[in-house]
């Protein structure tokens, strides 16, 4: 707290509740019927690097503005400088907790510019709905768990992000990484499941059921998380057609719009699933669409896994025949970490003189793209996760801008919080589920 | 060569290699040397960049359908489909709209409110800079959305360096507040009737406008064991 020219200035930093309620009952004491208040950027209930400038009057919230832009990375920029298969290990650090979904968006813009979209192998599409849906869980587990620590259930925290562990484990086990994977590249993925992955698979697919029941037990026995989250933060059909609003805020209010189903992409129409959808648009209802989005995601991934144990054709590549395009070699994992397989590098350096050649130019200089702009857009835990990808013939991309939905829905933080009290404020936040990596990019 | 001799109708292909003639030129040589001779024959190579034709009609899918109510709507509303669209691009299964930059809030408006378009939903805004587009050298890109019919579509309105201004829609779609505060940070495009067109994500007090192809990416060169990496924008490029 200090004394400023316009007035006094409140900084909550959190466990400091007790300082802002005093000097709210100080400033009515005094006369004074709004006071101004800081929440954040460094703050346990914003979510990430958010800053948020409360007016309040006594408890109640008179305006909202949220303030971003502490996580600014220029990554749409720095991908203006590599090749367009580089640029892929810039997008998947945006939004950090569905990165395989800015990888997705992103290569699908580059294959839809190069023409090539039916040309994308089975298999590197199949492990695309598989590693989505698992990245999908694991950012779920990570809204659910924070909601629950930012109303004060550490329990469920904890819980989530032991959940969460598991993805991250097949992640790890899959792409080598357990976030910033780099792992979808234009033209498939960059390589094939590991031995054992699918057993690893299947028993996730066992246990993972009974986890996510759990936690939904203990939400359901806590009458204290009802009234934080019932009739809470209530945004409307209206609003969000308004504000932009997508993903599992669109849902709760019974609209399912989802484009897995709407506009499928990766061969979403050949997989079995239902979109959840409530009609509360309250923060409850958002929860509960994400439980139920998440055991969808698990009927998905039982499906992707009996795809991937069938009898495999003879060919059954997962990056695309052309050789302009797609990586030369497979990964293989060596004495000294991830690389090139030994068979590639026998070949290129003991070979064929022409082969090496290839690599280099493909490599160092990359891939010309047919110049022209196009929106590639994926249904994002979060929701419509755009790519607008623009070329000017060029063996880099002109431009990429990514639509996150984090971004978007972030805006109506305003619309669910003013006129609401002070503590829905972060039910509020918590209920939209920002990711500052993606909002910020 | 006196004009009699030339055939009455201008050859398609003449006339398609006039107009390829008459683009900038993107690069020129082969192999992007610019200090020595280029000693590969390729030296005197001049690339141009592709001229951006109108699609002809019909332009296939629900495009046409769009165009028509879009130019029903428009003839009610004021100045007149061809007086407001300036080219019609579809590309890659895309339709693009180019809008004449005084239209734009109407065009919207139009989209949204027509029963037979519906485009509720706006997905923001992207800006591009197209440094060799004289005249015409900030665009803005707008992603439309239609719920009710489930179709997608793009807005592309440009405007001068010299005078970059381009109306507002939060009016017509209050989401894009957020999106155009962040292409006037990137791109300088002033969105005139903005509430409130201040900074987004770089620091109030910054100097320029990052996004724009003339800003440095302003790497820092690395040293790693005695050997020194350049910034990604002063390494070489592979043409």
């Amino acid at each position: 707290m200090t004394a400023e020219t316009e007035g006094r200035v409140y900084n909550v930093a959190g466990q400091d509740w007790d300082e802002v309620v005093a000097a709210a009952d100080e400033a009515t004491e005094a006369g004074e019927e709004r006071i101004v208040v800081n929440m954040g950027p460094q703050h346990p209930s914003t979510h990430g690097v958010l800053r948020l400038i409360l007016t309040l009057e006594g408890e109640t919230v008179i305006e909202l503005r949220p303030v971003i832009g502490y996580l600014h990375t220029g990554i749409e920029k720095n991908m203006e400088f590599r090749t367009w298969t580089q640029g892929v290990t810039f997008c998947t650090r945006a939004d950090y907790l569905a990165p395989l979904f800015n990888e997705t968006a992103y290569c699908m813009g580059v294959e839809r510019l190069l023409g090539v979209e039916a040309e994308i192998p089975p298999r590197a599409n199949v492990l695309r709905v598989l590693m989505m849906e698992l990245n999908r869980i694991g950012s779920h587990l990570t809204a659910i768990g924070t909601m629950g620590l930012e109303l004060g259930a550490t329990t469920v925290f904890i819980y989530g992000m032991r959940e969460r562990e598991k993805v991250l484990d097949l992640l790890e086990l899959i792409t080598g990484l357990r976030m910033n994977h780099a792992y979808v590249r234009p033209g498939g993925v960059s390589q094939d499941l590991p031995a054992g992955a699918l057993e690893r698979l299947r028993e996730f697919l066992g246990i993972m059921p009974g986890l996510l029941g759990e936690i939904r037990a203990l939400f359901d026995a806590q009458p204290v998380y009802f009234r934080r989250t019932k009739n809470v933060a209530y945004l409307d059909l209206a609003g969000c057609m308004a504000l932009g609003v997508t993903g599992p805020i669109l849902r709760a209010t019974g609209l399912p719009w989802d484009l897995r189903k709407s506009q499928p992409y990766c061969g979403y129409e050949t997989y079995e699933f239902t979109v959840p959808t409530q009609d509360t648009s309250d923060a409850y209802g958002r929860y509960i669409v994400r439980m139920d989005e998440m055991d969808q995601s698990l009927k998905i991934i039982e499906q992707c896994v009996d795809r991937l144990a069938a009898k495999r054709p003879a060919r059954d590549p997962v990056m695309i025949a052309d050789a302009k395009i797609g990586w030369p070699a497979q990964l293989a994992v060596g004495a000294d970490g991830l690389g090139n397989s030994p068979a590639h590098i026998a070949k290129i350096m003991g070979q064929s003189m022409e082969a090496l050649i290839h690599h280099f130019k493909l490599v160092t200089e990359g891939f010309r793209v047919p110049a022209g702009q196009v929106y590639a857009a994926v249904e994002s835990p979060r929701g419509e996760l755009g790519a607008h990808v623009v070329s000017d013939g060029g063996t880099r991309p002109f431009r990429v801008h990514l639509r996150d939905p984090s971004f978007t829905n972030l805006q109506s933080a305003s619309a669910m919080a003013e006129g609401g009290l002070l503590a829905d404020v972060i039910a509020a936040v918590a209920s939209i589920d920002p990711v500052m990596g993606g909002v910020d990019r | 060569m006196s004009d009699e001799n030339l055939p009455d109708r201008p050859d398609p292909a003449a006339v398609a290699g006039q107009e390829r003639l008459s683009e900038q030129i993107a690069r020129t040589g082969m192999f992007g040397t610019e200090t020595t001779g280029d000693t590969s024959g390729y030296g005197g190579l001049r690339v141009r960049r592709a001229p951006v034709p109108s699609s002809p009609r019909p332009y296939g899918s629900y495009f046409d359908e769009v165009a028509d109510r879009l130019a029903d709507g428009m003839e009610r509303e004021g100045p007149g489909f061809d007086e407001a669209i300036e080219r019609v691009i579809v590309d890659r299964d895309e339709l693009t709209l180019h809008v004449r930059r005084d239209h734009l809030a109407g065009v919207a408006k139009v989209l949204r409110d027509e029963p037979s378009l519906a485009f509720e939903l706006c997905l923001g805004v992207s800006g591009v800079h197209y440094p060799w587009e004289a005249g015409r050298e900030l665009h803005a890109v707008y992603a439309l959305l239609s719920i009710t019919h489930n179709r997608r579509l793009r807005l592309e309105v440009s405007a001068p360096d010299e005078d970059p201004h381009v109306p507002s829609l939060v009016s017509i779609y209050p989401t894009c507040d957020w999106h155009e505060r962040e292409t006037w940070d990137f791109f300088g495009l002033i969105f005139d009737g903005h509430p409130a067109l201040t900074r987004i994500q770089m620091p109030d007090d910054w100097k320029g406008h990052p996004g724009r192809k003339d800003y440095p990416l302003g790497g820092i060169p690395v040293e790693y064991r005695g050997a020194h990496v350049p910034p990604p924008e002063n390494r070489r490029a592979y043409q």
